[in-house]
């Protein structure tokens, strides 16, 4: 297993797993328009479940809680954004893409403005009394997710939930046999531009090296002079923002959803920063590609194992790296 | 007056009480050291000063200034640094961002970068590298070097010659006798002839309590005190 683990090291390491992946898919499938399709929906489909996951990943990492209810971000962000679009309905269906990319902006931005808002009330009233008691975490996490699963049932109803999209956006561009949701691209491009950033970020200033060093060793950081507690907090506030953009793009991906939307997801979630790792963003993203391309593919290849999937995947890699793909270094 | 006093101090860690009653003055300048056999409560102590554990009842004052309640970064901030015995190094940041995070604010003093080097030559040579990928010796001089690239008053360091090869204690012992002329070092060791060559006052922590203090002069000289209070068949 050492001599193997080498192996792929020299060749390009874990990054190559996706590839691999889509080389095999493209054996098993055939018809490349087909498996051209579904791997721009995978990808698409694993950069909105990284948006979800990376913030739950980072908070762990940082402060080793277990935020049961990150859940409830992705379902207010989905809520909140599909309540905005409608009520922009005129803007959504207006001729103007110079309008339709307003709407979208203003819903992305009350979704995300929402999660900062609900990450600090949460990290401050639910969170902060239960540091260091995983049981207590899971318990009262789980707790708020409920009645923040109640609140939107008693507020947005229980029935399902349309979701406009703006008309910029509906289609699909169509490149010989192969046919691109615009949709789907863009939820490809707007990950990228998320990951990118906080890339940056976490490698490119102060504060990433702080939240980097946060990860490893939080005494340490607090021995230097910083109040780590202070810098969970934006971390906190942050990852929920991520989980309520998820949400937001999810919703219009879906175009119907209801209050379980959230719940749902946490599966899916859980089973991405596992495998990539706590506490790591590229181990993040890496394993939100890979979740999205695998439930594609087997959605495709073998619909009865299409559910399983995910699972097998996480225990294939859990056999193969315990630790998850790229987890960062404690 | 001294630089740290300490009056009284207890800590419990959950329902152990590892520090019953420890009272020292650490004066200003040179290297005190903290003897004491495994288990006895000295990286307790360094650990309490830090309010990494807090300390109750009793009180840490440095320069005059009540430090007991405050967060540990607020005590980082009065001029204090902590080496612990782990090292405390991020090791997937590499030998530079390391550093980087222990200064005031992301720049470095060049002569005191100039001086580090001297100390510790092989931090330059590796200063791109993770830190991960140092050795224990390396990573010791990074901890070192880390607490000291901003001016501080007090700094803690906690067992630095755990696991180290006669050479780069040496080298270590060379370090700290060049720091203790700028910084005062708060020593625990369990190598006593390490400490017995920087030491300038020591005390002996026994079961939580400080078991004797004085010079390491006198503590040097007396070696029934010394089999009495450090050997293991004691």
């Amino acid at each position: 297993m050492e001599r193997l683990n080498e192996t792929i090291d020299r060749l390009g390491g874990v990054y190559l797993l996706p590839l691999a992946v889509a080389v095999l898919a493209f054996v098993l499938i055939g018809a490349p328009s087909s498996w051209a399709t579904l791997t721009v929906a995978g990808l698409a489909m694993g950069m909105m479940i990284f948006l979800m996951a990376s913030g739950l990943s980072l908070v762990f990492g940082l402060m080793d809680v277990l935020n049961f209810g990150h859940s409830a971000f992705i379902s207010l962000g989905a809520f909140i954004s599909a309540s905005v679009l409608a009520a922009m309905g005129g803007w959504l269906g207006a001729e103007s893409v110079l309008l339709n990319a307003a709407a979208l902006l203003v819903a992305f931005g009350a979704a995300m403005l929402f999660g900062l808002v609900a990450g600090w009330f949460f990290e401050t009233v639910i969170i902060k009394p239960v540091y260091a008691d995983h049981l207590r975490q899971i318990l009262i996490t789980m707790g708020a997710l409920i009645v923040v699963e109640e609140l939107i049932l008693a507020i947005w109803g229980g029935t399902p939930f349309s979701v406009g999209r703006p008309a910029f956006l509906e289609g699909a561009f169509v490149i010989g046999d192969i046919t691109i949701e615009i949709y789907r691209a863009f939820a490809f491009a707007l990950g990228l531009l998320a990951y990118a950033a906080l890339y940056f970020v976490l490698n490119r200033t102060r504060l990433g090296l702080l939240i980097r060093a946060g990860v490893e060793n939080r005494e340490m950081v607090e021995a230097l002079g910083f109040r780590i507690d202070r810098l969970f907090i934006g971390v906190f506030m942050v990852g929920s923002a991520l989980a309520a953009l998820g949400g937001a793009m999810w919703a219009g991906y879906e175009t119907l959803i209801t209050p379980h939307l959230g719940a749902d997801m946490m599966i899916v979630v859980f089973i991405v920063v596992i495998i990539g790792g706590l506490g790591s963003v590229q181990g993040t993203l890496l394993g939100a590609i890979l979740v999205g391309l695998m439930s594609n593919y087997v959605g495709f290849l073998a619909p009865k194992l299409s559910l399983a999937s995910n699972m097998l995947l996480m225990m294939a890699i859990l056999l193969w790296r315990p630790n998850g793909l790229k987890p960062a270094v404690k | 007056m001294s630089l740290l006093s300490l009056k009284n101090m207890k800590t419990s860690i959950g329902q152990y009480h590892v520090l019953h009653d420890i009272s020292i003055e650490v004066p200003e300048g040179g290297v005190f050291v903290l003897l004491g056999r495994n288990g006895a409560g000295k990286s307790t102590t360094l650990r309490s000063i830090m309010g990494l554990w807090s300390p109750s009842p009793g009180s840490v004052t440095f320069r005059s200034e009540d430090l007991t309640g405050l967060h540990t970064a607020e005590i980082a901030k009065r001029g204090i640094a902590f080496v612990p015995e782990d090292m405390g190094i991020f090791g997937g940041l590499t030998v530079a961002e390391n550093m980087v995070l222990a200064t005031a604010d992301g720049s470095f003093d060049k002569d005191r970068l100039r001086w580090i080097y001297d100390l510790f030559p092989a931090l330059e040579k590796f200063w791109d590298k993770p830190a991960g990928a140092l050795s224990g010796g390396q990573k010791q001089m990074l901890s070192v070097a880390r607490a000291i690239i901003e001016p501080r008053e007090l700094i803690l360091i906690d067992e630095p010659t755990k696991g180290l090869a006669p050479a780069i204690v040496d080298n270590m012992a060379e370090a700290f006798r060049q720091i203790s002329d700028r910084s005062t070092i708060l020593l625990v060791e369990q190598n006593f002839e390490f400490a017995k060559s920087l030491g300038r006052d020591m005390a002996v922590i026994e079961d939580g309590r400080i078991a004797h203090a004085g010079t390491m002069a006198d503590f040097a000289a007396d070696q029934d005190l010394q089999d009495r209070l450090l050997s293991l068949s004691a």
